[in-house]
């Protein structure tokens, strides 16, 4: 593959680029760290009529990216998916790297911060959000366990029943970790789905929809970075990659009957409310959201590729395809729930003059895209920590090529 | 108006702000009643009930006997007769100024629309504070239990302990309550000729603090925005004014008399007469969240 035959000095230019790049995306996220806690939300588009924004689709976003790599690395160990195996630890990297990215986005989204041990003291727990703060906390200390466990199991020189025997702990933790993981991801959604007050969130199919969605992207980033980042080129991998490759092109066929469903019963006589918050989706200010990058980028090309192909290349840029563009999926679930008045005339009963805090158009500003580039920068020295930390995360070579034996 | 000028001085001084209010009380107090706290409220005694008079009065007199019942006893509510509303927003107004709202944080705005086409136009005016349901969906989303229905029905916000989530902004179907951004009205403030003054103006008046629900609120915002910056803020029916015996601003400030407030508990109460009335409806009551907030079309 190119990508591994690339000279030395041109692959050590290119990690120049990306330490450059990282660099810069550090030093603008922190200072947008700094301007949020100095000033608050104050530089947010987000206002009292559109509540959550940018920050709420990206922690859905990275929350699901965890569920799904989660969900991978825990039927592998539950139903001894062998083939999936070398991937497993990788998989436990990724859930661990994109959880505390998103918890990380929800947090600089609160208006107090410095008051969010109170779910844990005072938790109400009929609220939605307790029960996620709650599930996150448990997930959490789940992966991290799961994680050191597996990481032990690989050890050099570890002795064979030390070995059954944490891959029996592995088995069991996995076990409560799947009705967990599924709780909080279908959770997420239920949170959205709870709220009467907002038609477009009020559907008994949002659950689901998110829950799949943690599915696909998670598995599409998995895909991604087996296919860029493992270090072994071999048969195995590619078989590997291959099969990853035709699992996340189900996922994102599923994903999209589900969308299917979620945007065509509202719509079908074109009338009601509902009907109006899917037309703006569609043909909005910002229908290139969902036409060009949801569903050409993120669908269309993708599906085209995956099933045509078997160059794990191809397949890894289809991957991170699906799961780069499946932002835009989180940011046209939780925005158009908010952009139109519950009463008509209330957008011009009152304004705000000075923060244009009582409208209800949005467009994230510069502010709320340099935290989550922030995010991204943390995410990013994360995941280099956790791979120098643990090598072991990608298998030796003599693990990969057992694959599909 | 059949009132002589001392009881017309004596009305005004009883409706008077809550600034001039005197001592204020803390958060806990407002749960007692009257008499547990041993305070003397002021009685209309020399206004006798007169036919015609100012349903101002008549709603001040059942205001103090509501009060003077235990809390659990009383139970807030309010009509607004959409037919009197001249949309002069006065009520906003004066809620603004009594709450000291920042820019952005507003709990009773009015609805302007003009429906119709020429030449058969008309102007609707529609209130719109806080319901105060008696089903709220604001309070159960509350991860922290930081919003909650009094006793007396009055839907409240811990602001010390709300975390700023805005779970609850979301729920709210009327969308009644709004986020302390932390913004003054000396930001952005106007240019030219008189921004100099607009920016004096500005400041003295984000200076002043709010008496919401008893206590003393000073804004200001940094790591750890003291509240209710941060904070969600919805209208409370002017509790803070309430335990003074004062009618909540909004009522005390509708030059048409379109807002009527008082206990629903007390059958005789002009509030009481006037929500059974056949022209009285409630805003999305397909939802059950069942308003105290209830207009006449």
């Amino acid at each position: 593959m190119a990508f591994s035959s690339l000279g030395t000095t041109h692959r050590a230019g290119r990690e120049r680029l990306l330490w450059a790049l990282w660099v810069l995306a550090a030093i603008i996220g922190g200072l947008g760290f700094y301007e949020r806690l100095a000033h608050g939300d104050k530089a947010a588009d987000f206002s009292s009529y559109v509540p959550w924004g940018l920050w709420v689709a990206a922690y859905i976003y990275f929350s699901g990216l965890s569920a799904g790599a989660f969900l991978v690395a825990a039927a592998t160990y539950v139903f001894r998916i062998r083939v999936l195996e070398p991937i497993s630890r990788l998989s436990l990297l990724i859930a661990a790297v994109t959880l505390p990215m998103g918890l990380l986005m929800i947090g600089v989204d609160l208006g107090h911060l410095e008051r969010a041990y109170l779910v844990f003291v005072r938790p109400q727990f009929h609220s939605m959000m307790a029960w996620m703060v709650w599930l996150y906390t448990a997930y959490l200390i789940l992966l991290f366990t799961m994680l050191w466990v597996s990481l032990k199991s690989v050890q050099p020189g570890r002795n064979p029943g030390a070995v059954t025997n944490d891959l029996a702990t592995l088995r069991v933790l996995g076990l409560i970790g799947i009705p967990l993981v599924i709780g909080f991801a279908g959770g997420v959604g239920a949170l959205f789905a709870t709220v009467a007050a907002r038609e477009y969130w009020h559907s008994p199919l949002f659950p689901i929809f998110f829950l799949v969605g943690a599915l696909t992207s998670g598995t599409a980033f998995l895909t991604a970075v087996v296919s860029w980042l493992w270090p072994s080129r071999d048969a195995a991998w590619k078989e590997l990659v291959i099969l990853l490759g035709r699992i996340v092109l189900a996922l994102v066929l599923i994903e999209f009957i589900l969308e299917w469903a979620e945007f065509s019963i509202p719509s079908w006589y074109q009338i009601g409310s509902t009907y109006d918050l899917i037309r703006y989706v569609l043909f909005g200010p910002y229908w290139y959201v969902f036409w060009l990058v949801h569903l050409l980028a993120g669908v269309l090309v993708p599906v085209l590729l995956l099933a045509k192909t078997r160059s794990p290349g191809i397949i890894g840029l289809s991957a991170a395809l699906v799961a780069v563009t499946f932002f835009a999926v989180r940011l046209n679930l939780v925005i158009p729930g908010l952009i139109t008045p519950e009463l008509r005339g209330l957008e011009q009963a009152y304004s705000d003059p000075i923060g244009n805090r009582l409208t209800f158009a949005y467009m994230p500003s510069w502010f709320e895209w340099q935290l989550l580039l922030g995010v991204i920068a943390f995410g990013v020295a994360l995941w280099f920590v956790g791979t120098r930390l643990f090598p072991h995360v990608f298998p030796r070579p003599s693990q990969s090529s057992e694959v599909g034996q | 108006m059949s009132m002589d000028r001392r009881s017309i001085l004596k009305v005004g001084g009883l409706l008077g702000g809550a600034l001039g209010a005197g001592k204020l009380l803390d958060a806990d107090a407002l749960a007692k009643s009257a008499a547990e706290r041993g305070a003397s409220l002021p009685v209309l005694d020399r206004v006798k009930s007169e036919p015609g008079e100012d349903v101002l009065i008549r709603m001040q007199r059942e205001l103090v006997r509501a009060m003077n019942k235990p809390i659990e006893q009383r139970r807030w509510g309010m009509v607004i007769d959409t037919r009197k509303c001249v949309g002069c927003h006065s009520c906003n107004v004066g809620c603004i100024m009594e709450n000291k709202l920042p820019p952005g944080v507003v709990y009773r705005p009015v609805i302007d629309l003009e429906v119709g086409s020429y030449p058969n136009v008309n102007r609707k005016f529609l209130p719109r504070p806080c319901m105060q349901c008696d089903n709220p969906p604001c309070v159960p989303v509350c991860p922290v239990k930081a919003t909650w229905k009094r006793t007396d029905g009055v839907v409240v916000i811990d602001y010390n302990v709300c975390i700023g989530c805005r779970y609850c902004i979301t729920a709210c179907p009327y969308q009644a309550r709004t986020f302390d951004f932390g913004q003054n009205w000396s930001n952005n403030a106007a240019s030219g000729r008189d921004g100099g003054l607009a920016l004096e103006t500005g400041r003295k008046y984000e200076q002043e603090p709010s008496f919401e629900y008893g206590a003393t609120w000073r804004r200001g915002d940094g790591v750890i925005p003291k509240s209710p910056v941060g904070n969600a803020r919805k209208c409370t029916f002017c509790v803070h004014r309430l335990e003074h015996s004062q009618l909540p601003m909004c009522v005390t400030t509708c030059i048409g008399r379109a807002t009527v407030f008082g206990d629903l508990n007390e059958p005789g109460t002009l509030v009481s007469q006037q929500v059974i009335r056949n022209n009285a409806v409630s805003l999305k009551a397909e939802l059950g969240t069942a308003p105290k907030v209830v207009y006449l079309i």
